[in-house]
């Protein structure tokens, strides 16, 4: 099945064999993000009835914690746990964040959430709001996908003219207004105190804590913060229970996930598959490695995650405890796959820029050691690197890490330790020849 | 002075944050008036602030944090193109240097008509449509090609 989107003329849907859909679920239909798309499908039918019947909150934290659903923006913590960090009582507004800011290369999932099923996380985040009372929203998206955010921003528009956001929904006393913002162009507002910052009109910079947001989040008041992928998936866990949520996964890891495949595959995009599908099984449905090539190596939750040779991702299962037993994480699911002409020294070198690029510059560790990496690395791919300086990358690197306010530090340092680890000859034989070993054995163009 | 279709649009963006919070809207102020003239200079910066009530400096922090504001002159189409690695391992150095030698500027160079220039932009979140790029920071275009930029260039005639 190949659907075109209206909008983003270039961009071809993944073919849906295979796909387990939950947050992508109006794929089936004909026009994926249109509102008579979503209600067919059961959408706001969750909202409507906790709402109208008044469902109490402690039973819908309860449902989500049997879901298991563990929080899809990198960290995997417990959803409902966190939800139930919200303070009950608190004179004034609280609000409701939701992370769509995803600039960690190889994740774009998030992307198609809000361009292909933007319902299912109004009416998620709508759920969370009536659950935490939360009286505003917003969703903050990467800047980059602007054809994205006005379509969710008009998505949000039609959500409250047909009533399912605004004052007195469906004539009750629960009010929810939500709103689009959108970033400008920094990795580090995926961070979500940083992103708390820059809602509030500042550089993204995060903020010590605790306090955590539940207690001191935007403007000062409770807030919670979830991932896209995490609200998306509530409308579904209130329609058909969380323990059935909890059995399309596995063990520790309930439900569904997106995962964004991208770098050489022959069909890149996202798939949304049972957790617990085996790594060659997610390869295969995206085509498999492209040009008939092997596979080397794969980092399979983004660059924030340990890289794994082809021996190790190859009898890995895809969730938190399959990856976290294969010595990486899940991450956000963000699979960059990579061929046998790929130069791990090159990919490291433009992963390390992008690290020192991004660091916010706050903590002293991540803003010197980020920028002191790259230039051992940039000076290796020059070929004038020294045997010594591996030891000194790993170190540097291991001195960034719990270091550092946030945890781009520990992001930019796992990268570092672990292509040096599994791929250590092909580093060193960069620095004796001054030549990468794959340019050398590679056919010529 | 900000036009008034700037202001109307800033206005908008305000009634998303509480009447207090003025300085919310800097981040869409901000790029509704980049939009609008092209690049922020120190004055447009200075005009954003003043109509938030917000410390001219603060506004200047915000438009030096974020990468897609343009404190200098840029061409009438900005192109930026991903290098990060899922571009890169699709080969986005052929679509960088197809660009180069076509509009014969290096990275945060204008081309001498004023009508380009040329950006290397971190990860835009569409990993999967890679190698990409995004022209005047609001249209992206996926899966390039050389053949496929010389279209695109061709539409910005």
């Amino acid at each position: 099945m190949a659907t075109k989107t209206a909008k983003s003329s270039t961009t071809v849907m993944t073919d849906l064999k295979g796909q387990t859909l939950v947050c992508l679920r109006t794929l089936t239909e004909k026009n994926p993000a249109s509102l008579a798309s979503y209600i067919k499908l059961g959408g706001y039918s969750a909202l409507k009835r906790l709402v109208t019947e008044k469902i109490k909150a402690t039973d819908v934290i309860t449902e989500v914690k049997t879901s298991g659903l563990r929080g899809r923006g990198g960290a995997g913590f417990p959803t409902g746990l966190k939800w139930s960090f919200m303070p009950r009582y608190f004179d004034g507004v609280k609000y409701l964040v939701c992370n769509t800011d995803e600039g960690e290369p190889g994740t774009f999932k998030d992307r198609d959430i809000i361009r292909y099923n933007p319902h299912q996380l109004i009416e998620g985040m709508a759920i969370a709001a009536y659950t935490l009372g939360a009286r505003v929203g917003y969703n903050y998206i990467h800047g980059e996908i602007w054809q994205d955010y006005e379509n969710f921003e008009a998505a949000l528009h039609e959500a409250k003219a047909a009533g399912y956001l605004g004052e007195h929904l469906f004539g009750t006393n629960f009010s929810f207004d939500l709103y689009a913002v959108h970033g400008y162009g920094a990795y580090i507002c995926g961070e979500e105190t940083a992103l708390i910052e820059s809602i509030e009109g500042k550089k993204g910079q995060p903020r010590f804590k605790p306090p955590f947001p539940a207690s001191y989040g935007v403007f000062g008041k409770p807030t919670n913060v979830n991932n896209t992928e995490s609200y998306a998936s509530i409308p579904w866990i209130m329609q058909h229970g969380g323990q059935a949520f909890a059995d399309l996964g596995v063990a520790n890891s309930g439900g569904t996930k997106l995962f964004s495949v991208s770098g050489h595959v022959t069909n890149p995009g996202n798939y949304e598959v049972k957790m617990g599908t085996p790594f060659t099984e997610l390869l295969a449905m995206a085509g498999g490695v492209w040009h008939g090539r092997q596979l080397k190596a794969v980092i399979p939750g983004g660059p924030s995650t340990a890289v794994l040779p082809a021996s190790v991702i190859e009898s890995a299962t895809m969730d938190y405890d399959g990856l976290s037993k294969a010595r990486s994480s899940l991450g956000a699911g963000s699979m960059i796959v990579m061929d046998d002409t790929t130069c791990m020294v090159k990919a490291l070198h433009r992963l390390s820029y992008f690290f020192y690029e991004e660091s916010c510059g706050q903590c002293t560790p991540c803003r010197e050691g980020t920028g002191w990496v790259y230039r051992i690395i940039d000076r290796i791919v020059k070929g004038q690197g020294k045997m010594e300086d591996l030891d000194l990358l790993t170190d540097v690197s291991r001195n960034i890490s719990g270091r550092t306010i946030c945890a781009l530090g520990e992001a930019a340092a796992t990268p570092v330790i672990s292509f040096i680890k599994h791929f250590r000859a092909e580093f060193e034989y960069y620095i004796e020849h001054g030549k990468s070993m794959v340019d050398s054995k590679a056919e010529p163009k | 002075m900000l036009s008034k279709e700037a202001i109307q649009k800033i206005d908008y963006e305000l009634t998303k944050y509480p009447g207090n919070q003025r300085q919310a809207a800097v981040m869409s102020a901000l790029r509704i008036v980049q939009t609008e003239r092209g690049w922020l200079s120190n004055e447009s910066i200075t005009e954003v602030a003043q109509y938030l009530g917000m410390p001219e400096i603060a506004a200047m922090e915000v438009a030096t944090f974020y990468n897609m504001y343009d404190l200098a002159p840029v061409g009438k189409y900005k192109i930026s193109v991903c290098t990060n690695i899922s571009c890169m391992l699709r080969d986005s150095d052929q679509i960088v240097n197809h660009l180069k030698t076509k509009l014969g500027v290096g990275f945060n160079e204008v081309t001498a008509d004023g009508k380009y220039s040329l950006k290397e932009g971190e990860c835009m979140g569409a990993c999967g449509g890679a190698p990409l790029m995004i022209v005047n920071n609001h249209t992206m275009h996926e899966f390039l090609t050389p053949e496929k930029v010389d279209e695109i260039l061709d539409d910005l005639q």
